[in-house]
């Protein structure tokens, strides 16, 4: 489903500073994959060039037989809309939408009639166990609630692929638990792949497989 | 740089303007006592002279040691401006006019002889004339040459003004048995007010004597509500100023939040915030008030040598200006800059520093908390107040009740302007789309962002509409007047009040009498006072029927039918206000030192003079004063009779030509029309301020929130949003932020317009003016206003489309 090759990505500035080289990564439909590593290694360079948010030195990237990289920024956008979603540490929630339209977002963005979109966002909020903060503010909902809110809005269009970033970051271990279980259990739903970037190893044990980046690539952890 | 450019823009504009009316009054009070000189007491009577009988009585007087009898007014001088004439007895006026009559030319001997006159340096060089030359002036319509006996140095006098004999300014310029001025120089100790009081006593009705200094009391005291709307004027700039500074500053701590944040956990206290943003804004005063006071300097210089010091307003005509320094004033618009700058970012500093730091230290800015509610009883309480405000008599003359409802208006519209955009707002329903349905929720949440942008739209826009509207409704009803003021086909004018040159009324038969005219009415002009101290009025006499007088725009509700037996007036507005009359009001007016009653027929509208006129019947006139001279003649055409017509039999009945102006309605009603326009031009380019100030609020309040809202427009990108779709999210906004801050500020400068023109004016240069809105310019207006704030939004909003994404939530990658 994502076939990553020989990517590289250099940042330039004052001292010039490699992150990624000749990375390459294979994902496969609906697979799960946690990828851990040290502070500044390019974990989150390398989901913003898979989300075609950063564009590669050189290198491929492919999702579903479409060249991400070869892509402009309009067209990266639109295959944003329809096929990826996004998970953050922060949740980013809009704050003056309530639950129910921050997770309609996508579906609003994609021309979805607004009863379709709304029978949806029931039903996804239902299973989230947010359906009865559908009409509030997020600045009212608790931190685990705020965050699957995003859950919610991540998957509500069905994206094909899920990029998630220190999602429990910002939670306790209770609520960064049945984030997690939520996660694993609405992507295996839903057919997703997903990749979950984290420091966390109990984060990355929900994963079907984890993979550590360094300096000389992805690796299987452990090896 | 925004906010030392918004401190020196309205330094500048308030140093300008207190330069220009000091260099004015300074020069006007310099020029009045060169003319002057330096007497005690001043007897001064109407403008056409007193009978000189009374001087051997008043010279004779005891406590008067020299009494310099003058004559002073305008000579008419074709090809040129007239030239101001002061003519005294030579010997006297050595006393008296040192300067003018003493060491200034070799022999005072010279100046008797009977068309002998003397030059200033100024007038010298613009009548291009040297000693030995001789001075073509016009007296009545015939040619008067006089011989210029000497020229002064520049140095005694910078005016331009002739001197001449009293006897020969009365034989050769046809003043004969007439006075204008008495000077009177009090023997050694001798009290000023018993001798007034023994003047007084053998004066006629309409000749006063008064305090050397009260003729330029007069002239400020007529300018006064001019240079304190000019004041005031400057000081909406600085309140702009101010504003600039708040706008400016509340970016800056949005921008700064999480620096602020640091500090304060670090161990800063409020007051240590407080006084750190608090220093800023002293630099930010400090260095725009240093721009401001050099801008100023630099702006008043250009007016007044390009408008004078009047700036065109003719209050100071034939006063030669030149800039008048003043460091205290300086100084104290340089202090007032910092004052403005440090008042601008109090309550931005206040916000900042009264805000808790951990959720400025958090990542997620955008989660912030409902703003707490303000309270709408002040707003509603200033709005009330303006009423009885604008409902205040003149305090001193001056509208002060006027400015105190206009800022009333305005400062309850401000307080109220989040709550009203607001409530426009929860009204609207939800749209559809998802960048329209986000930009209508954001705004919703009406934060200070948008308060900042509609406030800012408030200010500039409701003036701008107060200021078109009072404009509209002035330009709206001057044309009105010009229709109705300018019955006749063709205007002759041999001389303004006062000149040398005037029709006799063997002339005035004479035009009557030519082929090209079917019908005329003759005007003769004068001033008088009606009152000791107070400025002298014009007075019209004008043939016409008293029963139905024509060409007079009487106001409606002030003119009556009289049962009287007393002869009638009519008088303007201003005279009405300042004298206290009225229709059916009786008023002595001096004519021929005799006061005769006259009853107030009606109160009439007169755009030309702002302290007062009076109209009477011309055969009326010449039965108590015997002056049969007239000034203006109004002339219908016969059939198929034209002007140029006119004109050429005017020369030829004349014997030259240039001895009279003949106008025609229309170049007369096109050249007052223009004169307005070009009196109000200034009014356009600072509206044209107001509009950037506008634009720039709206640019500051959107610019905060696009820094606040990264995140979200980061998140935005990363589901799919493009940039133009953000571009169009913050169109959308700006044009929902622009249209209720327009609709705002129309109703609002509406309201300021009524206090303009029905109390401001009103009572500033007593002349009524009906509303006039001028209805296309303000749509015009106001669409491309909310054009320009959509614009703006989106270009204020260029950061959040065309950074990376990723900056917007890379705390989070």
């Amino acid at each position: 489903m994502l076939t990553v090759r020989n990517l590289t990505k250099t940042y330039a500035g004052a001292t010039e500073r490699r992150v990624l080289r000749s990375l390459d990564l294979d994902l496969g439909a609906g697979e799960y994959v946690a990828i851990m590593g040290e502070s500044g290694i390019g974990k989150s360079t390398l989901l913003n060039l898979i989300a075609g948010l950063d564009t590669p030195e050189s290198g491929s990237i492919t999702i579903d037989g479409i060249a991400v990289s070869a892509l402009d920024d309009y067209e990266r956008t639109l295959f944003r809309r329809r096929g990826i979603g996004f998970i953050f540490q922060a949740f980013h929630l809009l704050p003056r939408l309530s639950v129910t339209q921050n997770v309609a977002l996508p579906l609003y963005l994609l021309g979805i009639a607004r009863d379709e979109a709304s029978e949806r966002v029931h039903v996804m909020l239902e299973r989230l166990r947010l359906a009865d903060r559908a009409d509030d503010l997020p600045r009212s909902l608790s931190s685990g609630q705020m965050q699957r809110a995003a859950i919610a809005r991540a998957l509500i269009h069905g994206p094909r692929l899920v990029l998630a970033d220190e999602p429990t970051g910002n939670l306790d271990p209770e609520n960064a638990a049945l984030v997690l279980d939520l996660l694993r259990s609405e992507l295996a739903a839903t057919g997703a792949a997903a990749i979950l970037v984290t420091h966390s190893h109990t984060a990355a044990a929900t994963a079907q497989r984890v993979l550590l980046l360094s300096a000389s690539g992805l690796q299987p952890a452990g090896n | 740089m925004l906010a030392v450019f918004g401190v020196a823009l309205g330094v500048a504009l308030g140093v300008a303007v207190h330069l220009i009316n000091a260099s004015a009054i300074s020069e006007f009070t310099l020029a009045a006592r060169t003319l002057s000189g330096d007497p005690d007491l001043v007897i001064r009577g109407p403008l056409q002279g007193f009978d000189e009988a009374i001087y051997p009585e008043i010279a004779q007087l005891a406590g008067i040691e020299v009494a310099s009898p003058a004559l002073e007014f305008d000579v008419r001088v074709p090809g040129h401006r007239p030239l101001h004439l002061l003519a005294a007895d030579a010997f006297h006026a050595l006393r008296i006019h040192p300067a003018l009559f003493g060491n200034e030319f070799a022999d005072v001997h010279a100046l008797l002889e009977s068309d002998a006159i003397v030059l200033s340096h100024a007038a010298a060089e613009e009548l291009g004339l040297k000693s030995g030359d001789h001075l073509k002036t016009q007296v009545g319509t015939q040619s008067v040459a006089l011989r210029v006996i000497a020229v002064l140095p520049a140095a005694a006098s910078a005016q331009r003004i002739a001197m001449a004999d009293i006897a020969t300014a009365q034989w050769r310029l046809q003043r004969l048995g007439l006075l204008d001025r008495i000077d009177i120089r009090l023997a050694p100790g001798a009290d000023p007010a018993d001798v007034a009081a023994k003047i007084a006593a053998l004066l006629p009705p309409g000749v006063q004597v008064s305090a050397a200094d009260a003729q330029t009391r007069e002239a400020e005291g007529m300018t006064r509500a001019y240079r304190v709307n000019l004041n005031m004027l400057a000081l909406v700039a600085l309140f702009t100023g101010s504003f600039l500074v708040f706008a400016t500053q509340a970016l800056t701590i949005v921008q700064r939040r999480g620096e602020i944040a640091i500090l304060r956990v670090l161990g800063l206290t409020r007051a240590g915030v407080m006084r750190i943003l608090l220093a800023e804004a002293l630099f930010i005063g400090a260095a725009g008030s240093a721009f401001g006071v050099a801008i100023g300097f630099v702006l008043a210089r250009i007016a007044v040598e390009r408008f004078g010091a009047d700036l065109g307003a003719g209050y100071f005509s034939g006063v030669t200006t030149q800039l008048h320094h003043d460091p205290i004033a300086l100084a104290a618009y340089f202090v007032l800059g910092i004052a403005v700058a440090v008042a601008g970012c109090a309550l931005p500093a206040w916000t900042a520093a009264v805000s808790d730091p951990a959720p400025a230290l958090k990542a997620a800015t955008a989660l912030e908390t409902a703003g707490s509610a303000r309270p709408w009883w002040p707003g509603v309480a200033l709005l009330a107040a303006s009423v009885p405000l604008a409902l205040l008599p003149a305090f001193d003359d001056l509208p002060l009740g006027g400015y105190a409802a206009v800022a009333a208006l305005l400062a309850g519209a401000l307080w109220l302007a989040p709550a009203v955009a607001e409530n426009v707002l929860q009204r609207l329903p939800s749209p559809r789309d998802a960048v329209a349905l986000i930009a209508v929720h954001q705004l919703r949440g009406a934060n200070s962002q948008l308060g900042i942008s509609i406030s800012a739209i408030v200010v500039s826009f409701s003036l701008m509409v107060a200021m078109l509207i009072m404009i509209g409704s002035f330009r709206g009803s001057l044309e009105d007047w010009l229709r109705d003021i300018l019955p006749a086909d063709a205007y002759v004018r041999a001389g303004g009040a006062g000149q040398s040159s005037f029709l006799d009324a063997a002339t005035l038969r004479a035009v009557g009498a030519l082929p090209a005219v079917a019908r005329i009415a003759a005007v003769r002009i004068q001033e008088l006072r009606l009152q000791p101290g107070r400025v002298p009025v014009t007075l019209l006499a004008r043939d016409m029927d008293p029963a139905q007088p024509e060409a007079l725009p009487l106001l409606l509700g002030r003119s009556l039918p009289l049962r009287t037996d007393l002869p009638l007036v009519w008088i303007s507005e201003a005279a009405a206000d300042l004298y206290g009359l009225s229709a059916g009001s009786e008023v002595n007016i001096a004519l021929s030192g005799r006061d005769v009653r006259h009853a107030v027929a009606g109160v009439w509208r007169d755009y030309t003079r702002q302290n007062g006129t009076l109209l009477i019947e011309r055969a009326h006139y010449v039965a108590l004063t015997g002056d049969e001279r007239v000034n203006d003649v109004w002339v219908w055409l016969g059939p198929g009779k034209s002007v140029a017509m006119l004109s050429e039999e005017l020369n030829r009945a004349l014997g030259g030509a240039g001895l009279v102006d003949v106008r025609d309605t229309a170049s007369i009603r096109n050249a007052s029309l223009l004169l307005f326009d070009r009196t109000f031009a200034i009014t356009y380019l600072l509206e044209a301020v107001a509009v950037v100030i506008g634009l720039f609020g709206i640019s500051v309040g959107f610019s905060s929130q696009v820094l606040a809202r990264r995140a979200e427009f980061g998140m935005l990108r990363h589901v799919g949003v493009t940039r133009g779709q953000i571009a169009a999210l913050l169109g959308i906004e700006g044009l929902l932020a622009g249209s209720i801050g327009i609709a705002y500020g129309l109703v609002t400068g509406a309201a300021i317009s009524v206090v303009l023109i029905h109390v401001i004016n009103r009572q500033s240069f007593h002349w009524s003016m009906d509303l006039h809105v001028p209805v296309l310019p303000l749509v015009l207006v106001s669409v491309v206003l909310v054009l320009a704030a959509t614009a703006t939004a989106m270009l204020s909003g260029r950061r959040a489309m065309t950074g990376q994404p990723i900056a917007g939530v890379k705390d989070d990658w």
